[in-house]
């Protein structure tokens, strides 16, 4: 099981450090500042072994985060456990940056010692620690109010389905009594007609159910949570379409054309559109001329950023961009990255509905025609990139 | 207010201030203070002297309070272990407080403070909380069973805690259930053997019923308990992979991997002909090919395991190529693996598509990366045969880019191509051989030399291309002289007229020039061929090459079976064993997948996966490194030696002398290891037939007495034995011993011609042996031994031959030669015909060196059923050259101090305990010590055959 775990900010001092096994020294912190963190190559790996002990790392922004064993773990469960804590601890302080841990130790220690005993992980829902915890996380004053889109995205293509928003207060039971009060109980589901190749279903699913009946039958944990995720890879109806035209004049010059073409209802209407176009890294000035949204080329990010705030369906969108290179003898060539897409269209793209949506609260007696319900349906862009 | 303060530089006097606020009355006052130090603490400051006003705060209803107290207890009880003291009355007595949340945090500290003195106190609030009525305590309490374990086990046996924590496992709450799975687990991998887990049918139900309830981390506990499990038959396991199998479309990827870990490993057991079976490999792909949108971290652990699955079960991937392609934004560790699995899945039907990608990545940046996606453009080509052609285009392609690594890379792969299609694409040499210069790694070096002399006909200027090699043949690797050696000669050969200066003098620089044994031995062998049967050479040089396979890098099966069962673990992403990276005995029980119990299968090994590459025969497969030298020397052995490779002969040849030597009942009561099974031991009437040695052991015996001084000894003689039969050496029957007489060493031979010819010309010649026994004056055999006829050749020798280690030690492999034939054989010498007359050492340096050899290397052995006394086990030892140097008594036993050295000047010094009593049942006991222990236990057979002889 996990031996230790030890969070360090960029310069690999020890912010956090909890030992949970003895076979675990002090000089495994250093190990791993002087061979990961402070190593000359790039990180070929997020397992390293050093002398006979592993180490599981994860960075956010700046920081790493280390589990330490000596074991032979399960090393997904290692992972799956990082990302949670740093979950966790976002819920309770916002950014994982220096600052915030360095304002939330006691919190964090609190935390350790509750979702990991023995490095065995234990109960991490942010909801369920609520009635362990006693540390307030404190959030910086600076803190970006906005949502960051979440990390984690799948395949090259995603979409969420939002299925947030019940309007449905549950007493949340107590840890100590959580047999004794049946919490809310709430069954969606329906015909399919469009074909998935997998989904997944956040903990509180029944999946043995959902395996017999196909209908997604789950206890809602307090806040807002991923319910299902699914993939697929037929019948998807890809909201845009992207045609990029590079032309090379000569050899301090590159002409490039880029179309966008959005290919749903003309009713509908996508938002928060986001197109950036890379630029080669010896860039010396770019012009552009954009019909819709504005453009700009940010040198720092190596890329031209075209935001288009609205766009309806069936429409099409142009930009053009003349792109001044320094001559170089760098024999090293430019990886040509791919032009990738942001965007969030009001509909699914996959063709996913929900079909039902039914809530059954015993406890408090109140019926399903009591609960105000709503459906919203929201595709956003994953990785949504075309090679160049 | 923030808690980044505390992590403020050290005034002078802090500590004295943090103790006065310590001890204030304001509960946020200490609670500050609390705070303060745990910060010093994280950042390694030494706050221990504060450990009594700390454990003062502890008494507090205040939980904020508490557990910061306690996380500063946790750090510093073991430092302090009599303070620790101080805080038990505290913990018991909040093992008891109505709170549940204040009864687990005691019990779950209490668990964490690793001092013995506490753990006894431990003991009754954790019996109590094992039972609690709250499930939170409960489930706390049985990973501090776990905790305890570690610190005391034996107190967690007595106190019956596994018990309790056995009947856990059908508690009412899943999350109770999970950490005693978890906490039991943990306990049997300390103890393999104990069946702790006890898993059963019924244990199993109720494992699976708190499956569908628990959190996800205890999902993933009981996911890898059961994996564990056996199954009694296939419908078991059906039911169980039933059961399992909605696991797959959980969220979280470890418990979809331990829920793949269960499928894969009971799937052995289910027959290929049921239509489950079919089902159930169609419901893995997918679960697999989504792991691959989770974080890139966790990506590299599923790409690893999936690296396995894909070689266990081909099938189950075998149409989800297109998701492995690598993205742009890829983690290089992400890159690599997924490459990887691109190779294995590479078919006949994709290959179009999985070319195009990979030529793609053979132009990005990363240098490993770009190596690795050129290396498997080659590998594509020698597995789809139709893509050949292609593949060999892309590769030219590359080459012409002149990127060094890529132009390196490109000529590795196609040297396999090569050897896989021959007579096909030789039309490209010209194009390698623009580059050779620009080669400056070992691997393409070697690889172009091999391709240069295989093909050195159609090359016009290749006696110039290996020339130019030849210059700095003392600074290429290895494997590049190797190989320059070889391809000269195969041009020799090819082309004898204008090349016979160039490959003299390759012979002379690897036999004369280089110290290098392999390349040496290679050259002489070389050299000799060529010199003695240039038509054999050719036939044994250019030999028709085995084709190779198409498969390259495949994980051994035996330890493929053995990850499959660790799947999701370290040891699944390392692809080792945990015993190669754990240290101890925890977790390092091998595992391995259950046999198959359908009948009508159940001789099908697991290994044999319908229609993949693994299956069927054993390809061979290309060696990584060093690729054709294991090839060439298979090769180049085959043909001239007659007989099987003298190694395997020689150790089959030993195992028969045994039994030929008529190995009889005294044997058979011996523990193995001490009497040794390989050693020869007399027959019970000893009658000295040993007419090559003039005095038996029994005279020698006899002058000890009397002269007291071992001048004339003659070591114990065992009698012959059959070292090679007739039926082996096509009638030359050789039986043997060995004698040391006055200082000299012989073997004592009795050839006995059963064939029906007469036999002449008889040679003998030992091969390198681990104390450089050699023959001192050549095998005489006077006149023709006529059929059965009989001759005792006494062969003197010495030992001042080549030294190579043996396994075994004593072993000594030998071959004769007469005018039939070559014959090998192997034999095992008594140890003491090493002991030198000179090893009697001094007192006072025998007690020195007694003391200066580390304990490590003394070995403890037991001879039994000796009846002997101390002067007769002395008198009789010191005629085998072992010295007496001290005697004493030690409670009525009798300790002699002996010392004997080797011929190469090794000293062994032993102690020798006889305890008198029942002289017909003795049991002695003899501890030696020695600075190459290697030895010791033959120096023990010596002991044993003299002093029972």
């Amino acid at each position: 099981m996990i031996g230790g775990l030890f969070i360090y900010n960029h310069k690999g001092e020890v912010l956090i450090s909890r030992v949970y096994r003895d076979d675990i020294g002090r000089n495994a912190v250093d190990a791993f500042r002087v061979n990961v963190i402070h190593a000359r190559q790039q990180v070929r790996s997020p397992v390293t072994n050093i002398a006979r002990t592993s180490f599981f790392h994860v960075k956010r922004s700046n920081i790493w985060l280390a589990a330490v064993t000596k074991q032979n773990v399960n090393a997904a469960m290692v992972f799956e456990f990082l990302y949670k804590m740093c979950d966790v601890m976002a819920a309770y302080f916002g950014k994982i940056s220096e600052e915030n841990i360095k304002n939330n130790f006691v919190l964090i220690y609190e935390l350790l010692d509750e979702i990991l005993d023995f490095g065995y992980p234990q109960n991490s829902e942010t909801g369920a620690l609520k009635t362990f915890i006693t540390q307030q996380g404190i959030k910086s004053q600076h803190e970006d109010k906005r949502r960051a889109i979440p990390d984690h995205q799948p395949g090259d293509w995603a979409n969420w389905l939002a299925a947030g928003g019940h309007q449905v207060s549950s007493e949340r039971a107590l840890p100590g009594c959580a047999g004794e009060c049946e919490p809310p109980h709430v069954p969606t589901g329906g015909k399919q007609s469009i074909a998935i190749d997998d989904c997944t279903f956040h903990q509180c699913v029944r999946l043995s159910k959902f395996d017999s009946e196909r209908s997604i039958s789950f206890i809602p944990p307090d806040g807002e949570f991923e319910l299902m995720r699914y993939r697929t890879t037929k019948d998807i109806i890809l909201p845009f379409r992207v045609i990029p035209l590079v032309r090379e004049v000569g050899r301090t010059k590159l002409e490039v054309k880029v179309v966008i073409k959005s290919n749903f209802k003309p009713s509908l209407l996508a938002q928060k559109i986001e197109v950036r176009i890379p630029t080669p890294l010896n860039t010396s000035g770019v012009q552009v001329i954009c019909m819709k949204g504005k453009a700009k080329y940010k040198a720092s990010e190596n890329a031209i950023v075209w935001k288009i705030k609205r766009m309806a369906g069936m429409k099409e969108s142009q930009i053009s961009a003349e792109i001044e290179l320094l001559p170089t003898n760098d024999k090293k060539k430019w990886a040509r990255p791919p032009i990738s897409m942001n965007f969030e269209v009001p509909f699914a793209p996959s063709g996913l509905k929900v079909r039902y949506l039914k809530v059954f609260e015993p406890k408090l007696n109140y019926s399903d025609h009591d609960v105000i319900k709503w459906v919203r349906y929201i595709g956003r862009s994953g990785i949504y990139e075309t090679r160049c | 207010m923030t808690d980044s303060k505390y992590f403020t530089t050290t005034k002078k006097g802090e500590i004295f201030e943090l103790k006065a606020e310590l001890n204030s009355d304001k509960k946020e006052k200490k609670k500050e203070a609390v705070k303060k130090v745990i910060a010093s603490m994280t950042v390694g400051k030494d706050v221990s002297a504060l450990f009594p006003d700390v454990v003062n705060c502890m008494q507090t209803d205040n939980l904020e309070l508490k557990k910061l107290v306690y996380l500063y207890l946790m750090n510093y009880a073991k430092s302090q272990p009599d303070m620790a003291i101080m805080a038990v009355n505290t913990f018991v007595k909040d093992c008891e407080d109505p709170n549940p949340l204040i009864r687990a945090l005691a019990v779950r500290t209490m668990g964490c403070i690793r001092v013995d003195k506490i753990t006894e106190y431990l003991c009754e609030p954790l019996r109590k909380c094992l039972k609690d009525e709250d499930p939170y305590v409960r489930k706390t309490a049985a990973v501090c069973v776990a905790k305890l374990h570690d610190i005391n086990a034996q107190l967690v046996e007595d106190q019956g805690f596994l018990d309790t924590l056995k009947d856990l496992i059908s508690d009412s709450n899943p999350m109770v259930v999970a950490n005693a799975v978890a906490a039991l687990s943990e306990i049997a991998e300390s103890h393999p053997s104990s069946n702790l887990l006890d898993l059963n049918p019924q244990s199993i139900n109720k494992l699976l019923t708190a499956l569908n309830e628990c959190t996800e981390w205890g999902q993933i506990f009981i996911l890898d308990c059961l994996a564990n499990y056996t199954p009694k038959d296939d419908r078991e396991a059906q039911s169980i992979c039933e059961r399992v199998t909605p696991r797959l479309s959980h969220a979280n990827s470890a418990v979809v991997l331990s829920a793949v870990k269960v499928l894969m490993k009971f799937m052995e057991m289910l027959s290929k002909d049921l239509d489950y079976y079919g089902t159930l490999l169609k419901k893995l792909a997918p679960p697999l090919v989504t792991l691959l949108s989770a974080e890139p971290e966790l990506q590299y652990v599923a790409l690893r395991n999936i690296n396995l699955i894909v070689q266990k079960r081909p099938e189950i991937l075998k149409h989800e190529m297109k998701v492995f392609f690598v993205k742009y934004n890829d983690p290089i560790y992400v890159k690599l693996e997924k490459l990887d699995i691109m190779i294995r899945l590479a078919s006949q039907a994709n290959i179009a598509q999985v070319l195009a990608e990979l030529k793609e990545y053979a132009t990005e940046v990363d240098v490993d990366f770009v190596r690795k996606a050129v290396r498997a453009i080659g590998r594509c080509a020698i597995k789809v045969e139709q893509s050949a052609e292609r593949c060999v285009s892309t590769l030219l392609d590359l080459i012409q880019t002149k990127v060094n690594y890529v132009v390196q890379e490109a000529i590795v792969v196609i040297k396999d191509i090569f050897r896989k299609y021959p007579n096909k694409y030789e039309s490209v040499i010209a194009t390698l051989c623009e580059n050779l210069d620009s080669l400056d790694e070992p691997e393409a070096r070697a690889a172009m030399i091999w391709i240069v002399g295989e093909y050195a006909e159609r090359i016009d200027n290749a006696d110039e291309l290996l020339e130019s090699f030849l210059e700095g043949f003392h600074d290429e690797s290895t494997q590049v002289q190797l190989q320059l050696l070889t391809a000269i000669v195969k041009l020799f050969l090819k082309k004898p007229t204008e090349t016979q200066e160039l490959v003299q003098q390759v012979l002379s620089l690897a036999t004369q020039d280089s110290d290098n044994p392999d390349l040496r031995d290679r050259g002489y062998i070389y050299w000799r061929l060529l010199s003695t049967d240039p038509v054999a050479a050719k036939e044994v040089v250019l030999a028709e090459k085995p084709l190779i396979s198409e498969e390259t890098d495949l994980i051994e099966p035996t330890l493929l079976d053995e990850l499959i069962c660790y799947i999701g673990t370290l040891a699944s992403v390392y692809h080792k064993p945990p015993s190669a990276f754990v240290e101890g005995g925890r977790g390092v029980v091998h595992k391995s997948l259950p046999p198959r119990t359908a009948s009508n299968e159940s001789t099908e090994s697991p290994e044999t996966a319908p229609a993949g590459p693994p299956s069927g025969e054993q390809p061979d497969v290309i060696p990584a490194q060093g690729d054709l030298l294991g090839d060439l020397l298979n090769l180049d052995l085959g043909p001239p030696v007659s007989g099987p490779p003298l190694a395997t002969s020689s150790v089959q040849m030993g195992a028969v002398d045994l039994l030929g030597g008529g190995l009889d009942s005294l044997m058979g009561d011996e523990p193995e290891g001490i009497g040794g099974p390989n050693f020869v031991t007399p027959p019970a009437a000893a009658v000295p037939a040993n007419l090559g040695a003039p005095m038996g052991s029994g005279l020698s015996d006899l002058f000890d007495l009397t002269s007291g001084v071992g001048t004339l000894s003659g070591s114990y003689v065992a009698p012959k034995a059959v070292w090679l039969p007739a039926m082996k050496a096509k009638g030359l029957e050789i039986s043997g011993t060995f004698t040391r007489q006055v200082g000299s060493i012989s073997m004592d031979l009795q050839l006995t011609n059963k064939a029906l010819q007469v036999m002449t010309d008889f040679a003998i010649q030992f091969n390198r042996n681990s104390f450089g026994l050699a023959p001192a004056a050549p095998l005489q055999v006077h006149a023709p031994l006529s059929p059965n006829q009989t001759v005792e050749i006494s062969l003197p020798l010495n030992t001042v031959g080549s030294v190579m280690k043996m396994e075994p030690l004593n072993n000594l492999q030998v071959a004769v030669k007469n005018n039939i034939d070559v014959f090998y054989f192997s034999t095992l010498y008594p140890l003491h015909i090493l002991f030198v007359e000179d090893g009697k050492m001094e007192r006072q340096m025998f007690l020195a060196t007694w003391k200066d050899i580390p304990n490590e290397n003394e070995a403890q052995f037991q001879i039994r059923d000796c009846p002997l006394n101390a002067e007769a086990a002395s008198s009789r030892l010191q005629s085998s050259n072992i010295f007496t140097v001290a005697k004493r008594n030690v409670e009525g036993q009798d300790m002699l101090y002996q010392s004997l050295k080797l011929t190469n000047g090794i000293w062994v010094l032993a102690e020798l305990r006889i305890q008198p009593g029942n002289p017909n049942f003795m049991d002695l006991e003899l501890s030696l010590k020695c600075r190459a222990p290697e030895v010791s236990p033959h120096v023990c057979q010596a002991y044993e055959t003299i002093l029972k002889n």
